[in-house]
């Protein structure tokens, strides 16, 4: 068996304990159904309002620093561990590479990308 | 004797993990509260069983005879899927953690030499079940809450990809039993100790931990992403939240604390009594933590993450390069 056989099985075997505990005690519970049990959660009101489909835009901008920079972590790992092997190849390569980013982070930074108004 | 099916005998394993993981986060819980309780000089829960002990049982029968609702406004099949996928990514992260080791071979289901990439990967779905419960939900409060928490764990997950790499440079490998070897003479805590920092940090905000537990934060959010969700598939937010306690304790402890190994020469202590100790003690870090300091504001949540963590975490990074870079 491939090192990853283990861990496929045990992933199977994981999906079938969560799905055991997601959907079978659903069937023990008891249901006495009532309209106002129904309604989403405000504080004991009415819902005055629909759920909007509008947010801050901030959250969306964090999304997109955060593809951006994990790209960036995703590269290290390869490096990181050749890091013995390369030595200063290795060093100067990636300074060369932070240095491209710092520069998108600073830029980032003073046009206020990071800032929570 | 008959020969016993290679796969049977993963099977079990699996079950043997999984069934002591659910043990250890019934009893993570009722060692949360006995300790928060003793930090606040109240007896905690005494009444089910001696000192409590069954506690976690009672809970689980109450949870498990509980009405299940779902708001007419949430989206239902989304709205069940999610903390199926919260609790899966919890569980799935132990397939590949080991425990210890003896002259056999080494104590986990699984043994990659991607370890901690699978580790990552795994705990990055874990963030689905959260914003999906609040999207499906359907409700203004799971909403925010949802939402903030995604961008919380985005970010901080960056801070914390960066202080793990810092070890990789030390180990030169990704395989999390390759990690603890590496570390038989000098755990990587000393080394890395601003890497070891900023991980213990981001590690609290990654599963949502007061202080950084904005995801749910009952004076302006009531419940945050599980406002809506009650009896056991509330539960099983509750199950994953501690399980990812109990992964980032464990990673901690193989990453930085030299896993099994033992300190000071003490061999005759088997390896599982130290991780287990190791463990223990990070359990009990959160807890004091949570006993101890009140919650963030969001904004200066965020702009700590970005503005201090993920600058330092890339130094850190680079300096560690350097140096292995010099005495290579």
């Amino acid at each position: 068996m491939t090192p990853y056989g283990p861990v496929a099985i045990y992933l199977v075997v994981a999906l079938l304990a969560a799905a055991l505990f997601c959907f079978v005690p659903g069937l023990l519970a008891r249901r006495k159904p009532n309209p106002a049990k129904e309604e989403a959660y405000e504080c004991g009101v009415e819902p005055t309002s629909d759920v909007s489909g509008r947010l801050p835009v901030h959250f969306y901008l964090i999304a997109m620093l955060f593809v951006v920079f994990d790209v960036e972590a995703a590269s290290f790992f390869p490096w990181a561990v050749q890091m013995r092997a390369l030595g200063l190849y290795g060093l100067l390569e990636m300074v060369a590479f932070v240095v491209v980013l710092a520069i998108g982070y600073v830029y980032i930074w003073r046009r206020g990308g990071l800032e929570w108004r | 004797m008959n020969a016993v099916p290679l796969w049977l005998i993963v099977v079990i394993k699996s079950a043997i993990v999984l069934f002591v993981v659910i043990t250890t986060f019934a009893y993570s819980m009722l060692f949360e509260r006995k300790v928060m309780a003793w930090m606040q000089l109240r007896p905690g829960p005494n009444r089910v069983g001696p000192w409590g002990l069954l506690q976690p049982a009672a809970d689980a029968a109450k949870m498990l005879f509980k009405e299940d609702l779902t708001p007419k406004t949430a989206d239902p099949v989304i709205y069940r899927l999610a903390p199926f996928i919260a609790l899966f990514a919890a569980m799935g992260t132990f397939a590949i953690i080991p425990f210890s080791e003896s002259p056999a071979g080494v104590w986990s289901v699984g043994d990659v030499n991607a370890g901690i990439l699978f580790v990552f990967a795994l705990t990055s779905i874990g963030v689905y079940g959260i914003s999906l419960a609040g999207w499906a939900s359907g409700s203004k409060f799971p909403l925010l809450g949802s939402v903030r928490a995604t961008a919380q764990m985005i970010s901080y997950e960056l801070s914390m990809t960066m202080s793990v790499v810092g070890v990789l440079i030390l180990a030169g490998t990704t395989s999390l039993v390759g990690i603890v070897h590496a570390q038989y003479r000098l755990w990587f805590f000393i080394p890395q100790l601003v890497g070891f920092g900023i991980y213990l940090i981001t590690a609290v905000a990654e599963t949502n931990r007061a202080p950084f537990d904005l995801v749910e934060a009952e004076t302006e959010l009531v419940g945050g992403f599980h406002t809506e969700y009650s009896g056991l598939r509330f539960g099983l937010f509750f199950i994953a939240e501690y399980m990812n306690m109990i992964t980032v304790s464990c990673i901690a402890t193989l990453l930085f604390l030299g896993g099994w190994n033992a300190p000071f020469g003490l061999t005759f202590i088997p390896g599982i009594v130290w991780f287990l100790i190791k463990g223990g003690l990070f359990l009990f870090f959160y807890i004091w933590l949570r006993a101890t300091l009140p919650r963030f504001r969001y904004d200066r949540l965020m702009a700590f993450g970005w503005k201090v963590l993920l600058p330092v975490a890339t130094l850190n990074l680079m300096a560690t390069a350097a140096v292995i870079a010099a005495v290579r």
